[in-house]
């Protein structure tokens, strides 16, 4: 017990020493979360619009005010070829073009059918595909009012009184989503990177030598390594809670000692690997490399940015060796919507289980002989 | 070595497949209080379409709330009793949809997608009427007629490995031989300082080039997607981006003293934005007008939109000169910067 201390003694002394580590701790989490949760939308708003209209009678002209009145949509230029459109598309200045043809109020009148085109850059294919219900929707509501205007309620078509509602985030409020996954990856940046480069940086410099010819046993190495940064994370994540709840006034439904309860394990995960990263490799070059590959992997497969569900099944399957899944999960269900012990508790397990693969794995790894 | 060339086709492969926005399979659950014809025929239309699946029936709204606590449920349906009934003879029958909008995203898409299907119902019912002024709108999507999400991310991945490779490595491998001391040496030997710096950043010019040759053979082969463009157009374009990914990374290289330091800076500076601000997932039309404004710095912005208006597009020269004059300007830059603070150590 008393070497662990002495050890926690010397890394504590060693962290601090570095000047970069305060503004690390404190700053790295604000430009984060304010980052992040800004920067991480898929709302669409701003759809710019040209308009190519052909027609140039008052039910194209009334059309189009719909759409200049919309708040998603704003009317980037008007052309009357559609090629000076597409010129647009290949520039990027516009996501969308609305095409009217000419004779379009006639055949509307005459035939009781008209047709137009609603052009849209898919590169982007989940925002097109959204670009494309809104702009779909302005113009069968147009279509609506005129059959309303004209006839009255009589060919009104929808029987079917459809309501909604959003539970847990009525505002549909992307920012509340986001927030508790930054907070994962906070935490997990802090386990995997600064442990895991902690101990291949004693290896570098040679320190490690001396440690290993000393008496100290390799847990008790193991745990003044891991223990600090534990602290450290843990501290963050409620720094991270603190400035996620005051600044973005985002709700913890659940228990927030229930939310230390799985980050405290869920640390020792990722700090496992970290470590055990750093025992296979030999430079910090290395390690920051290894750690880097796996951190990108893990968190473009947890369901942080794109929902899990979406997934082919062999990704979601990869993703139970995914630490950072399970635990932006369980972050979401207990802060969003309350989730009690027994709610998270199969995603719990399976970090406990990771844990004790992950701390025994770097143990084993880790040698004291060179 | 093998990281250098196993990372980036892994990379490409499990984003190119995992990574999607379209939703399929979603988990619903449904409480139906009428059970009667109309009611099932709509679920029955609801499950076939592809995007649900059914995981629950419940019975009381009771069930809801730990339905969703759980995290099974992605969607609750419900049907107003009396559902067919009502339907026929008052012209109104009551569908609820509840959605689990702690993703926001999903959330919407579901209820659109629920909603579409919905209406799709009601326009066969109304079928043999015939009906009067009905505009249609006719969609068309170019560039990428089915909507995959592969040719959002590859330009991405293309430009961050690039990042990561040319910037971050150099950065890291100038500020490991300055722990170590071997600087030092290098700085006394007749050696010029541009002669070390050109030496220790072709092997890293080379490499990130290779790369950058591999992802577009394994996305045209693998996922289908095309280069429009010229190829070497977009080549040259690569190796502009590259020498000034490189420059970017020997700036660093010369303010941090550690590697420690050297990649705290380049994960900060560089991978955070490339990731986030450069429009490579989330377009940056959307974000507040402070982080569009930032956005306009980051390099890999313009690099972006260069490669997707080659590859999918299919542009010349004429309509990107803009930004690749951009890079240029950055190049020169970082280049000078990093030559300044170079000859300041060096005395």
């Amino acid at each position: 017990m008393r070497i662990i201390l002495i050890i926690l003694r010397k890394e504590f002394i060693q962290v601090f020493r570095n000047k970069a580590m305060l503004p690390i701790i404190f700053v790295i989490p604000i430009v984060q979360l304010l980052i992040l949760a800004y920067a991480v939308t898929f709302e669409i708003k701003n759809i710019n619009l040209d308009i190519v209209d052909q027609d140039n009678s008052p039910v194209s002209r009334e059309l189009i005010s719909k759409f200049s009145g919309s708040t998603f949509f704003t009317i980037h230029n008007y052309y009357i070829d559609y090629n000076e459109a597409t010129t647009d598309f290949k520039r990027g200045k516009a996501h969308q073009v609305l095409v009217i043809p000419p004779h379009f109020e006639r055949d509307l009148y005459k035939e009781n059918k008209a047709k137009l085109q609603l052009v849209t850059n898919a590169i982007d294919g989940s925002a097109a595909a959204l670009m494309n219900a809104y702009g779909i929707s302005i113009i069968l509501d147009y279509n609506k009012d005129l059959l309303l205007e004209k006839f009255g309620n009589e060919f009104l078509t929808n029987p079917i009184n459809v309501s909604y509602s959003y539970w847990f985030n009525p505002e549909l409020n992307y920012i509340t989503y986001m927030v508790p996954g930054i907070l994962v990856l906070l935490v997990t940046m802090i386990g995997i990177f600064l442990s895991g480069m902690n101990v291949v940086r004693e290896k570098e410099i040679g320190t490690i030598e001396q440690i290993n010819v000393s008496p100290i046993k390799k847990y008790q190495f193991i745990i003044g390594k891991l223990l600090p940064f534990w602290f450290i994370a843990l501290f963050e994540l409620a720094f991270g809670l603190l400035f996620a709840r005051i600044v973005f006034n985002i709700p913890i439904l659940g228990s927030v000692g229930l939310i230390f309860g799985v980050a405290s394990v869920y640390l020792l995960a990722v700090m496992g690997i970290g470590l055990f990263l750093a025992t296979v490799s030999n430079t910090q070059q290395q390690s920051m490399f290894l750690s880097w590959f796996f951190m990108v992997i893990f968190i473009l497969m947890s369901g942080l940015f794109t929902p899990v569900e979406n997934m082919p099944v062999w990704a979601q399957h990869l993703n139970t060796i995914n630490p950072i899944a399970y635990f932006i999960r369980i972050m979401r269900m207990i802060m969003l919507k309350g989730s009690v012990f027994q709610d998270i508790l199969k995603p719990f397990a399976a970090i406990t289980v990771y844990a004790a693969i992950m701390l025994s794995l770097a143990v084993w790894r880790y040698k004291k002989v060179s | 070595m093998i990281i250098l060339f196993g990372m980036p086709l892994v990379q490409v492969l499990l984003f190119g497949f995992a990574i999607s926005n379209d939703i399929k399979n979603a988990n619903i659950a449904i409480l139906d209080h009428s059970k009667d014809y109309a009611s099932r025929e709509i679920t029955q239309k609801l499950l076939s379409s592809g995007y649900f699946v059914l995981s629950a029936e419940l019975s009381s709204e009771k069930e809801i709330g730990a339905c969703f606590r759980k995290g099974k449920v992605k969607e609750v349906i419900i049907f107003g009793s009396d559902f067919a009934l009502n339907l026929e003879k008052e012209k109104k029958g009551n569908i609820q949809i509840i959605a689990d909008a702690s993703d926001p995203n999903t959330a919407n898409l579901l209820v659109n997608y629920t909603t579409s299907i919905l209406n799709d119902y009601q326009r066969d019912l109304l079928k043999d009427k015939h009906l009067p002024l009905q505009i249609e709108p006719e969609v068309k999507l170019l560039y990428n007629p089915s909507l995959k999400s592969v040719f959002m991310f590859v330009p991405g991945i293309i430009t961050i490995l690039l990042m990561l490779i040319s910037a971050m490595m150099t950065s890291i491998s100038i500020a490991r031989e300055k722990e170590l001391g071997t600087m030092e040496v290098l700085l006394v030997s007749p050696l010029r300082p541009i002669q070390i710096v050109v030496g220790k950043v072709v092997p890293y010019v080379i490499l990130a080039f290779a790369d950058a040759i591999t992802i577009l053979l394994l996305s045209y082969f693998v996922f289908g997607m095309p280069v429009q463009g010229s190829m070497a157009l977009l080549l040259a374009e690569s190796m502009l981006f590259i020498v000034m990914a490189l420059s970017l990374g020997i700036l660093i290289s010369t303010i941090s003293n550690s590697q420690q330091m050297a990649m705290m800076l380049s994960m900060f500076a560089l991978m955070l934005p490339t990731i986030l601000l450069s429009g490579f997932i989330f377009p940056v039309e959307n974000m507040p007008v402070v982080l569009q404004w930032l956005s306009n710095i980051m390099p890999p912005k313009w690099f972006i939109v260069i490669i997707k208006a080659i590859m999918l597009k299919g542009v010349g020269f004429g309509y990107i000169w803009k930004e690749t004059l951009i890079i240029l300007f950055m190049c020169i830059l970082f280049i000078s910067l990093s030559v300044k603070k170079f000859k300041i150590r060096l005395e």
